[in-house]
């Protein structure tokens, strides 16, 4: 396919793009921890904040939520210190995606918190460890066994929404692949092209996670055949 | 920290007294319907086609003869693989590059050029994908005491298809199918980045004119979580009605690892 040197813009918007999805990524799965927490703590008002959250953030669209951070929180701004300031497009994406990731993350990690038996948490008890000490090292490190396949389908899902970042001007693949079109007159080559890039990304995804979940599971490898 | 929250809540105050929002909300609101039944236009027809396409799909996918299988498969993986938004671009803007479509007459100036019948192109082809993969796992989800049953009665392959696994097959996937129909929900808004006026370009339009983008996002977005939950609604009910025989006792399987299940403590957890 002839890109008409328009490939290293390609190449550019790809690590945009990568950068915005494993920002996003990191708080997403902080948000997801605390909201799964919230959802099971003993405090009603805690659980619902978390039931609020996850179930207005799972209804709206992700477009939608990438609109309102952008330009509600410029406007936001601009009414309480009555002066225009710009937040840039990165980073109102990696908030946007950071909430709905961590919107659908709840709630893999609370039905994965639920999954974990019981006795564990009440050993952890039994031999006095705090709770931060039972929830840090015996209810995490199994968490993240049970949760890992749920949390890889929900990275697909944001690696996907990255695109919608574009939207607001930010130079992601996909932003590039428009510009690129536009400049060339050959839109079908070009977004064929970002389709075929967001595929190996996938791909590539797909195998690291597959990776993940097989070293997650050693201890029962044995044991299961 | 608290400057900030005493400005907050004055704006939050000028909301309950002043004129605006509520006048710019009472001049755009018919707008806004009519996104509305854009939008549900959209998700509707696109749902029904992606439906129709997903059968035929599953069914070849399923098949274990690689000419077969390989169509369905490369299908599936691409549309589930990249972004609805390349997809839509990709019909409304990519399609134009190549001359023997321009040149088809009425299917080019009346459909494939319109944003409206684009976007019903690109959801159908995208929802197709993921309920091809919702039906195959569906299909070979059907008890396998079923189908034997089916055999005995001397039942052709076909009829086994038609009257016994389809059939279950589709009670099967129905919560999953009521999933695939909120994502579309969400996805359709998408459809205003190709100047389609669903209820999100009819936002947009709204808040180009009055300048009140926060209020207008919010109100997009509660109008986006009553249509959710209708549609949450609608599927409950066409799920008693599908899966009348098992509404009685509770079906969830519990996946769990059997290694790390102590049965004895299990009812307390939940």
């Amino acid at each position: 396919m002839d890109l008409h040197g328009f490939g290293h813009l390609l190449l550019a918007g790809t690590w945009i793009t990568l950068k915005l999805a494993f920002t996003s990524l990191f708080f997403g799965l902080i948000l997801g921890l605390l909201g799964a927490a919230a959802k099971l703590s003993p405090i009603r008002i805690l659980r619902w904040i978390a039931t609020t959250y996850t179930t207005l953030i799972r209804g709206i669209p992700e477009l939608l939520l990438v609109l309102i951070i952008y330009f509600g929180t410029t406007e936001i701004l601009l009414r309480m210190f009555d002066k225009y300031i710009e937040i840039s497009a990165f980073a109102a994406g990696v908030t946007a995606l950071s909430i709905a990731f961590g919107a659908y993350a709840t709630e893999v990690f609370r039905s994965a918190l639920q999954e974990i038996p019981k006795g564990q948490r009440e050993s952890a008890m039994a031999i006095g460890m705090t709770r931060w000490q039972t929830f840090s090292r015996i209810l995490l490190p199994q968490l993240w066994r049970v949760a890992l396949p749920g949390l890889g389908n929900l990275f697909l899902v944001l690696l996907k929404d990255t695109a919608l970042v574009s939207v607001i001007g930010l130079d992601d693949l996909m932003r590039q692949a428009y510009v690129a079109a536009g400049f060339t007159k050959l839109p079908f080559t070009f977004y064929l092209m970002a389709a075929l890039i967001y595929l190996l990304l996938t791909i590539i995804s797909m195998q690291v996670i597959r990776l993940l979940e097989k070293r997650a599971n050693r201890p029962w490898q044995g044991a299961r055949s | 920290m608290s400057d900030l929250i005493i400005q907050l809540s004055q704006w939050l105050l000028t909301l309950t007294q002043g004129a605006e929002p509520w006048d710019s909300y009472a001049r755009y609101l018919p707008r806004l319907m009519d996104g509305v039944w854009i939008t549900l236009q959209l998700v509707l027809l696109s749902g029904v086609i992606g439906f129709l396409m997903a059968v035929p799909l599953a069914l070849m996918r399923i098949s274990k003869n690689p000419w077969l299988w390989v169509f369905p498969y490369c299908y599936i993986f691409f549309f589930r693989g990249t972004p609805l938004l390349v997809q839509i671009f990709l019909v409304y803007y990519g399609l134009s590059q190549f001359e023997s479509l321009r040149n088809l007459g009425w299917i080019w100036t009346d459909v494939l050029s319109q944003p409206y019948w684009c976007a019903i192109i690109a959801f159908s082809l995208n929802t197709s994908a993921y309920i091809a993969e919702l039906f195959r796992g569906a299909i070979q989800a059907v008890p396998k005491g079923e189908t034997e049953a089916a055999q005995a009665l001397g039942m052709s392959q076909r009829q086994q298809y038609q009257h016994v696994i389809l059939p279950r097959a589709f009670g099967i996937i129905l919560p999953a199918y009521g999933n695939e129909v909120i994502l579309m929900l969400k996805g359709s808004a998408l459809a205003s980045t190709i100047t389609l006026l669903d209820l999100m370009g009819a936002t947009r339009g709204a808040i180009s004119r009055t300048y009140l983008s926060l209020e207008f996002f919010v109100l997009a977005g509660f109008i986006y979580l009553i249509l959710t939950a209708v549609l949450i609604g609608f599927f409950r009910l066409l799920e008693n009605l599908f899966n009348a025989h098992q509404r009685a006792q509770d079906m969830k399987i519990n996946n769990l690892d059997p290694q790390i299940k102590d049965k004895h403590l299990e009812d307390s957890v939940r």
